[in-house]
């Protein structure tokens, strides 16, 4: 055994586009401890619903992230209508179901080529953003943004979806689901992916829970915390929703149970397609919170569990407004899959989390 | 400028931006934007760069990287605020924890702004940098004869 070396492992390091700063105390190669730091994008944008009223936060809150940036706004506006009594129109709530598992869509096959990245299959990577262009292009038909969409609102959502783009985003998802396929082979049964992930970065299932991890990072030591199952908003219409896990908890199963997710999700846009209502998409938003009025909820963001919370005051504005993000849950699972593991592993262990650093640090 | 006499390196770091410039400066150099094609490659490494894209404004922790990354990258050099974030903070302008654009920490040649930036800005953004990429180096030459 050598002596023990501290490795500086980012702010600045290409196999991640976020700053995340790791120290990496390595005896010879093996990594033994993993220190994360963190603080290089706090912007304490909680703070701000006190200068801007709760229909202007949600622009706010959409900048969390802008990977999910659908999925916090959608989870910020559902909590804002839970503290104020709104019942949302049905047609709202299966279009935000629609837009929320397409963003899952992008998110993923983003991770998965950001994944073939750090293991050095170039060209995999680049296969996988170009899938994701045509999700983008579903995106911009329908919400006019690419990555920002500024399409949900307090009591419903902006814009409405006609039978044409319905349609065409059903026949674009059939389209991608071929390619997608052929991605998902090299992923999972290339032998040169394997080797690079299977029995890398193990945590059991006790580990799991006892770091109280999320998402699929956590369904892949299977632990079932798809929130999803809880039938919030549009999701409760689904005919059959069952999450998918895998036992192995290890990197492959990792890559594998967001691989499995994508068509997962692609499967329930089209269920939600064919069986969404007509009829309105938002309603009036009238009057402020009440002063102590409390209301929590959970999404099941592309990363895993996202909680917020929020307090009225009886104002417009919101005297309080608290998320708890996936990557936050996940770091300690990460830094205990670091431990022992080769420094040559590490970019694929760090990557498997799905770190979404903005989310955590806010 | 009538042609570009280099295919610049990129390098990019995320300030405190909220990931969505960066996949957009990601998407500007994958297929479907493919700038690639040009030769502009995304490095890691400062040295190589000839270009720095920087997304998200800067804040006590970051400052010093930015500025790290800048003064390692090798002139000529020129850089690139991406997105509304990176120009002028943006929505987040009066949050405690943001001092304020990329211009607060180092000088910055090109503003390409948006929310998100979108990759045609970012394009439109390089090729604007390349101009002056070329000046800077016809400076940096006519300097070294003058000596």
């Amino acid at each position: 055994m050598g002596k023990a070396t501290v490795i500086p492992f980012g702010p600045q390091h290409p196999v991640l586009p976020e700053p995340l700063h790791l120290d990496l105390v390595v005896e010879d190669e093996k990594v033994i401890e993993a220190i994360p730091q963190i603080g290089f994008i706090h912007r304490g944008l909680e703070k701000l619903v006190e200068t801007r009223d709760y229909n202007q936060f949600i622009y706010v809150a959409e900048r969390i992230c802008g990977i999910c940036a659908f999925g916090h706004s959608m989870g910020y506006a559902e909590t804002v209508e839970r503290l104020m009594g709104v019942e949302i129109p049905k047609r709202a709530e299966y279009l935000r179901v629609i837009w929320h598992e397409l963003s899952r869509i992008h998110s993923h096959i983003l991770w998965m080529g950001l994944a073939a990245d750090a293991f050095g299959f170039e060209s995999l990577f680049m296969h996988c953003w170009r899938l994701r262009e045509r999700v983008l292009d579903v995106f911009e038909a329908t919400t006019g943004g690419r990555v920002i969409f500024s399409v949900v609102k307090v009591g419903g959502v902006v814009r409405d979806m006609d039978a044409t783009q319905l349609e065409n985003m059903k026949s674009t998802l059939e389209g991608i689901k071929d390619e997608y396929r052929q991605i998902c082979n090299a992923f999972l049964k290339d032998s040169s992916v394997k080797n690079r992930t299977v029995g890398v970065g193990y945590i059991s299932e006790q580990d799991a829970v006892n770091l109280s991890m999320v998402g699929p990072f956590a369904r892949a030591s299977n632990v079932n915390n798809d929130v999803r199952c809880l039938g919030n908003g549009g999701y409760g219409d689904l005919s059959d929703f069952k999450p998918i896990l895998d036992a192995q908890g290890d990197c492959y199963a990792r890559v594998k149970v967001r691989a499995l997710e994508v068509l997962q999700s692609i499967d329930i846009i089209e269920e939600m397609i064919s069986k969404i209502p007509a009829g309105d998409i938002e309603v009036a938003v009238k009057g402020s919170p009440a002063a102590g009025a409390e209301a929590a909820n959970v999404v099941e963001q592309p990363r895993g569990e996202c909680y917020y919370y929020a307090r009225g005051n009886g104002t417009k504005y919101l005297e309080r407004m608290r998320m708890r993000t996936p990557t936050s849950q996940n770091l300690a699972g990460m830094t205990t899959a670091l431990a022992g593991c080769d420094l040559a592993d590490v970019n694929m262990i760090v990557l498997t989390i799905d770190p979404c650093i903005s989310c955590t640090e806010r | 400028m009538s042609y570009a006499t280099k295919s610049p390196w990129v390098i990019h770091y995320d300030g405190s931006s909220c990931n969505g410039c960066d996949i957009e400066v990601l998407a500007a150099l994958c297929p479907g934007y493919d700038v690639e094609r040009f030769g502009i490659i995304n490095t890691g490494n400062p040295k190589h760069a000839d270009i720095f894209l920087v997304t998200g404004s800067v804040n006590e922790q970051n400052i010093k990287v930015v500025q790290e990354i800048y003064n390692q990258m090798v002139e000529p050099k020129v850089v690139i605020a991406c997105g509304i974030c990176a120009c002028s903070a943006g929505i987040f302008h009066d949050c405690y924890n943001v001092i304020g654009g990329v211009d607060q920490a180092i000088p910055v040649d090109v503003y390409a702004p948006g929310c998100a930036v979108r990759p045609e800005a970012i394009i439109d953004a390089v090729v604007q940098g390349l101009g002056i990429l070329d000046e800077k180096a016809k400076a940096l030459e006519a300097n070294k004869k003058g000596a």
